[in-house]
């Protein structure tokens, strides 16, 4: 096994920013408030490096400004690395017997034989001191490896991680449903569907747990083996 | 290989079609039943269901495709690959099936898809049939469906507004189906906004606009069995998932509350059949049962008098093909019927930026308003250059933000990602309604079903391969039908249509729809045929192929209501017929 990781941030570096304690409730401080304080965030599958460097690609990708928060806010490197460490991250439901194509046309979906986890790990090497660089000198290095598998993974669970329902560990206080006015799971809109025409109607989001009323277990809790 | 007791029927696969059969044969004849379902029983998580990651985007409701997969090639010279991850289309794993997670949309075939070949040979001379085409006309016609079509409606809980009764036409209806003998059991479902503002544009076009045939609930309903079910809540999480509180017609709702009392019938989950076993005997090939793997990785074998092969279309393919019953169908000689007339439902959209915001999260499967100005025959073809049609539509089927945010008007040329994309795609996401197009493919001489040399699955068996891709015919459907669509998205006000890009080949990534159909086509005699129009196998009468791998052809109409209807008929020739006198019907 190796080594515990932690995600190692200076709660002053980012301002606004999110605690992810052990019982996997997150919750925000704020920078004013506890600015010498550094979180420690337990990772699933990441090196911290790497978490690093997923963190600084998804806020490029979906960046924090004056149009709403970001993958920053929303915690979506947590999203990604649990993600990783579960059953999608190492390919429990895709066909991945041989022959592989890694030059099949597009039509036929991805056909190599990296699993996510893979994926992730042999193509951040190339993206060795991402986090440092500045935001425009990111965006090049994004822009070169744009067409890489390694990227549309980035951006797919970016976007993942800003929406989908906080207990898969994004969306932190339903950042993303927020911006966009998305509710959530709400049970019923039978009063309302054949109103509100040509308005936004915006009911205040709710995540599963709170419909629920009890613990969900994600899938990615299913089979969370180790890296 | 352990064998198990003797059973009168052995159905495989716990889906709609399989336990429809189950609780036709135990209501009116009293036969011993098994149900062998390769999935798992999955009731009572299903408030769990709420949840898009899981199940819109992992798909925990679909087949494992590292336990069952499929490959695919476009044509005969191109090199097959394996459908890595579902996409094109979603078949469903456990009880239930495809039907838990469908989308409930329930339209009946137009009459004319069941005599494709004559009526456009009729109309406009053999001439204008697609080059390499395989059409025939099917062995069973729309009025002899017509009843079982109402009774299918009538057992899931259909609801509309009929738009011609007895040849009736009725305005605000679709003016263009097939006569019905009785009206929808409900009334439409609310419309919401989007569809509204469809039905407002498709209008001032000079369209006819109807609330479209959905298998959710618009009030409370009671059903021919007494299965109540609630009127649907308009939650939004409908399709790719099962239904919350049961208002959504799935088959763990409508037919497993009455199969599961029947004492005469046992349902086995995790049951994957391996083979349908047979024996030659001077009267012709008998099925004998079928060989199972058990939970536990057992190998089974279950004797029965009776087989109903009631799986997805790929899997009925697929078992007929690995146990060497049929004659796999050869399109260089044209000899052979099994694995012929694949087709897949042509669907594609067009994206209508908006104005203003249309709480599109509230929804409701098959929700919304359609035309079939277009549809099947409606259009005169004579100076077009292709055939058939489809529906166009605009469904409120409740919209989730991982599957939609993003999407940006192409006349921007913006990036996929970055502040701007960020920033145009908020203040879109809840303005960008789809305008959707559901069409017929003629089968083509190509696409075809046969087992792949190369891969297999994790029991060492071939997996079935596909020979599919789009032809002209749909390829110039799609762009005349792409152009009405831009045009009704401009009449609903929108600012600008992103429009369809158009068919190159067929892709497994971008999801179609889950009507794959054909394969096992019924027919009117052996050499057209797998089955007969009672689906009965044309050489193994103790075998029944049932579900749409036995549509000759694809209609633009989504296959259930016709595979239920064709179920229950089946089931009453069995009942009425067949346990009398074991024989192939005529």
């Amino acid at each position: 096994m190796r080594r515990r990781q932690f995600l190692i941030l200076s709660a002053a570096s980012i301002g606004g920013v999110l605690v992810y304690s052990l019982d996997r409730k997150a919750s925000r401080i704020f920078a004013q408030e506890k600015s010498t304080q550094t979180l420690k965030i337990p990772l699933r599958f990441f090196t911290e490096e790497e978490a690093m460097i997923v963190a600084a690609a998804a806020a490029r990708i979906f960046p924090s400004d004056d149009s709403g928060p970001g993958a920053k806010e929303a915690g979506v490197v947590i999203f990604i690395d649990r993600q990783l460490a579960g059953p999608w991250g190492r390919d429990r439901y895709r066909y991945a017997q041989g022959p592989f194509d890694e030059n099949a046309a597009r039509e036929f979906g991805y056909q190599g034989k990296a699993t996510p986890r893979e994926t992730y790990r042999e193509g951040l090497k190339g993206l060795k001191g991402f986090d440092s660089l500045s935001p425009a000198e990111q965006d090049k290095n994004l822009q070169q490896i744009e067409d890489t598998h390694l990227f549309a993974l980035l951006r797919q669970n970016t976007i993942e991680g800003m929406f989908s329902d906080p207990v898969h560990g994004g969306n932190v206080d339903m950042v993303g449903w927020q911006m966009v006015g998305f509710p959530g799971p709400r049970m019923s809109n039978y009063d309302e569907v054949d109103k509100h025409f040509g308005e936004a109607f915006r009911p205040k989001p709710v995540s599963l747990e709170q419909v629920l009323h009890r613990k969900v277990r994600p899938s990615e809790d299913e089979d969370a083996g180790t890296a | 290989m352990k064998t198990l007791p003797s059973a009168d029927v052995v159905i495989i696969g716990g889906g709609w079609t399989g336990l429809l059969m189950a609780k036709e044969l135990s209501a009116r004849s009293p036969v011993s039943i098994v149900v062998l379902e390769r999935g798992r029983s999955r009731i009572p998580e299903y408030s769990s269901g709420m949840d898009e990651l899981d199940y819109f985007v992992r798909m925990h409701m679909m087949q494992d495709p590292s336990r069952e997969a499929v490959t695919i090639r476009h044509h005969d010279k191109e090199r097959s690959l394996p459908i890595r991850q579902y996409g094109a289309f979603l078949p469903g794993s456990g009880v239930g099936g495809t039907g838990e997670h469908w989308g409930a949309v329930f339209p009946r075939l137009m009459p004319d898809c069941f005599a494709l070949q004559s009526k456009t040979v009729e109309r406009y001379g053999a001439g204008k049939l697609p080059e390499d085409h395989t059409m025939q006309d099917w062995p069973v016609t729309y009025d002899e469906v017509e009843p079982y079509y109402a009774r299918s409606e009538r057992e899931v809980g259909v609801c509309g507004k009929a738009g011609n009764l007895n040849g009736k036409k009725i305005d605000g209806g679709n003016i263009f189906e097939g006569w019905r003998s009785s009206e929808y059991p409900m009334p439409p479902t609310i419309t919401p906004y989007f569809s509204e503002l469809f039905r407002g544009g498709a209008k001032s076009l000079g369209y006819h606009p109807y609330n479209n045939a959905t298998a959710v609930t618009s009030e409370e309903y009671t059903n021919p069995d007494g299965i109540s079910r609630p009127a649907c809540a308009f939650c939004g999480f409908c399709e790719r998932t099962p239904c919350m509180i049961n208002a959504k017609a799935q088959p763990t709702n409508v037919l497993l509350p009455i199969v599961r009392q029947r004492k005469t019938v046992t349902l086995r989950t995790n049951a994957t059949v391996k083979r349908i076993l047979h024996d030659s005997t001077p009267n012709g090939a008998k099925a004998r049962g079928v060989t199972y793997i058990d939970e536990s990785g057992e190998e089974i074998f279950q004797p029965a008098d009776l087989v109903v092969l009631a799986s997805y279309t790929l899997g009925n393919n697929h078992l007929l093909l690995l146990s060497g019953l049929g004659t796999p169908y050869d399109p260089a000689t044209g000899k052979g019927t099994l694995g012929k007339n694949l087709t897949h439902q042509v669907s594609f959209g067009v994206q209508a930026f908006l104005e203003k915001p249309l709480n599109k999260f509230m929804g409701a499967g098959g929700t919304g308003v359609r035309i079939s100005d277009f549809d099947a025959d409606v259009l005169d073809h004579t100076h077009l250059p292709f055939i058939r049609g489809g529906m166009i539509g605009a469904m409120s089927v409740g919209t989730q933000p991982l599957s939609t945010f993003g999407t940006t008007p192409r006349s921007m040329k913006l990036p996929r990602w970055g502040a701007a994309w960020k920033k145009t795609s908020i203040e879109y996401f809840d303005r960008t309604g789809v305008i959707a197009f559901s069409g017929e493919q003629v089968p083509h001489k190509g696409n075809r079903f046969d087992l792949d040399p190369i891969y297999k699955n994790p029991l060492g068996d071939p997996l079935l391969r596909m020979t599919m891709n789009w032809q002209d015919n749909e390829r110039k459907m799609a762009e005349f039908m792409n152009a009405k669509m831009v045009e009704i998205g401009h009449a609903m006000g929108a600012k600008e249509v992103n429009p369809f890009p158009g068919y190159g080949d067929y892709d497994v990534v971008r999801y179609q729809s889950t009507h794959v159909q054909g394969g096992t086509m019924m027919a009117k005699s052996p050499d057209l045929g797998v089955v007969n129009s009672y689906q009965q196998h044309w050489e193994i009468h103790n075998l029944f192929v049932i579900g749409a791998s036995t549509f000759p052809n694809s209609g633009s109409s989504n296959p259930t209501p016709t595979i239920l209807a064709l179920t229950y008929r089946t089931a009453d020739a069995i009942v009425d017929r067949y346990l009398k006198k074991p024989a192939l019907l005529a």
